[in-house]
């Protein structure tokens, strides 16, 4: 009797993921002073986020910064593509408030 | 894996877990003995037929998986290549191809032969992967020596807390073999992440979810379904409310893969019933990032989202299937997408007529979510086969009782306003003395009908914000 040869598999299994190692992101640098910045105000459309955000603005407009408010659609999905690109390109700061 | 060559001369594959094999020993032996160039090689018992050098121990099957043996025994003439191949015993044919006629005196004339080992059903996935190869595209995790498979799986984090299925590349190929599809295609977009799900990776969650081949066209369809903008699953995952994906399967799907629209349809039990909607929980948490603590806030949760799935008992009810309301044709295989809460328990064992069950179900169901919250939510109501009975006695159809049950979840504002009976929640002040409706008109109840034959309970599923601004049931068409 003689022997064919053998080969024996690894134990491996398949990724279930999508592969992206998870990148650590660098928070972009935070400015010395708010004055003459625009600071973005995101209402995400929670009850009372717009009593919060009135305040927040009292004590923005106080520091001497300028403020733009937006209001995302609805708080259950994600802001849309446009807004999005509207806070980042107008704005130097924002601020995202969530308030029930 | 190189095609190893076979030897030339006569070839015989055999096995000794075979009778046609045991009955052409002899014959081998003859040949062998004869002075003729003769290589047996031996599937199973290296033994067998004889220890002599010329049988070759193929236990691997790399030899009767390369050279595609589907019978054993299998006899072949090899010169540069094979030139003659006879499966089975055939006194005619072995010793036409052998050119030895003094070959089987005693022996029947034929005899059919038994399957390869190299084509077992148990171990022909294997095969594909060790000799094959495979197309596959995924990234190759290998698990140490020293790890336990299943511990290996929680430590990546790949897993809803239960035990996997290790997603080998086997028993993703034996998968993939559950849809005619390309394990390329993409399938759809998976949020939060946005990751394309293609249908290995689905393949890949659905073995690990537990699942069988033929559930698979059931998990991509659901997947499609929910990562659709109308179901908004990023909302449904990012909402602190507990809720998640429920998936109803309607059409003759339902039988071939074995699912339970009967007894215990909402529990445990039944395989496809509990790992198709753990296959696209899987996905979402894997390939989209979905997790709990994470992108997933919900405040409490509830155990339907480990996977919540059932069929409907079409062939019970007198009415018009969950997929024919929603448009499709009875025949077409769907799945139907819907977010919600757990089941809870409706009880009435005392109405004989429809109109008595109608109102209780009402009342039940005006507690749904908060008996204070009307028309912004929705919800699904699963009727047993013994409440139904109620409907099919009277006759009533499914859009008499819509019209029926919405007559009861239409009721004045005043008792829900903010304050009255010292609660706070409710509608604002201003909104007294108006109809409002428990739930939007535009569908805002879904029915259908599963359940054991026994029992007067129905169940109620609470739903969550519908609309554009949270979700809408999705129903895909399951194709193969």
């Amino acid at each position: 009797m003689t022997s064919a040869s053998t080969s024996v598999s690894p134990r491996i299994v398949l990724d279930p993921t999508d592969e992206t190692a998870v990148v650590a992101r660098e928070s972009a640098a935070r400015p010395e002073s708010l004055t003459g910045l625009t600071v973005g105000l995101l209402d995400i459309s929670k009850p009372r986020g717009d009593v919060f955000l009135n305040r927040v603005e009292e004590h923005l407009v106080e520091l001497g910064a300028a403020v733009k408010r937006f209001t995302k659609p609805t708080f259950a999905k994600p802001a849309p593509v446009d807004l999005r690109q509207e806070i980042a390109t107008s704005c130097d700061a924002v601020i995202e408030a969530l308030a029930d | 894996m190189e095609r190893p060559t076979l030897p030339k001369g006569l070839v015989a594959f055999v096995k000794r877990d075979c009778p046609t094999c045991e009955l052409v020993a002899p014959v081998l032996e003859q040949l062998a003995a004869s002075g003729a160039s003769l290589t047996v090689f031996t599937q199973d018992d290296p033994s067998f037929p004889s220890d002599a050098d010329w049988v070759v121990d193929d236990t691997s099957l790399s030899m009767s998986w390369h050279h595609d043996i589907e019978t054993v025994p299998t006899l072949l003439r090899v010169g540069d290549g094979e030139s003659d191949r006879t499966v089975g015993w055939s006194a005619e044919h072995w010793r036409a191809l052998s050119g030895d006629a003094s070959i089987g005196e005693g022996l029947p004339e034929s005899r059919p032969g038994c399957g390869s080992l190299s084509v077992d059903p148990n171990l022909v996935d294997e095969l594909t992967v060790r000799f094959g190869g495979s197309d596959l595209h995924s990234r190759r995790v290998e698990v140490a020596t020293l790890e336990d498979d299943h511990e290996a799986m929680f430590d990546r984090g790949w897993t809803d807390g239960l035990p996997v299925v290790p997603p080998t590349e086997a028993r993703v190929i034996a998968m993939l073999a559950g849809t005619t599809r390309e394990p390329s295609d993409i399938v759809a977009v998976i949020p939060p992440n946005l990751a394309e799900a293609s249908v290995e990776k689905v393949a890949i969650n659905a073995v690990m979810a537990g699942c069988k081949p033929e559930y698979l066209p059931v998990v991509l369809a659901a997947v499609e379904a929910v990562c659709t903008d109308r179901f908004n699953m990023h909302g449904v995952l990012a909402t602190t409310m507990g809720v998640g994906p429920i998936f109803v399967v309607n059409g003759p799907i339902r039988h071939r893969i074995g699912m339970n629209s009967g007894i215990n349809a909402l529990g445990h039990g039944n395989r496809a019933n509990a790992t198709i909607g753990r296959a696209v929980q899987l996905v979402i948490r894997n390939l989209g990032g979905g997790r709990p603590g994470e992108i997933d806030r919900a405040a409490q949760g509830n155990p339907g989202k480990l996977g919540f799935c059932f069929a409907e008992d079409e062939e019970g009810s007198p009415w018009n299937s969950l997929a024919e309301h929603l448009g499709f044709d009875s025949g077409t295989d769907t799945v139907t997408a819907f977010c919600g809460e757990g089941p809870r328990i409706v009880v009435d064992q005392m109405s004989r007529t429809p109109e008595s069950l109608t109102k209780l179900l009402a009342q039940a169901m005006l507690s749904t979510v908060s008996p204070r919250m009307v028309m912004g939510m929705d919800a699904m109501l699963v009727l047993s086969p013994e409440h139904m009975a109620r409907y099919r006695d009277a006759g009533w159809d499914r859009q008499r009782f819509h019209e029926e049950i919405n007559a009861h979840l239409t009721f004045k504002s005043d008792a829900i306003i903010r304050g009255v009976d010292g609660i706070d929640e409710g509608l604002p002040a201003g909104f007294e003395g108006i109809d409002v409706t428990k739930f939007p008109l535009d569908d805002g109840l879904l029915v259908t009908h599963a359940g054991g034959p026994a029992g007067l309970f129905s169940s109620i599923i609470g739903g969550w914000v519908r609309g554009d601004k949270g979700s809408l049931p999705v129903t895909k068409e399951i194709t193969p």
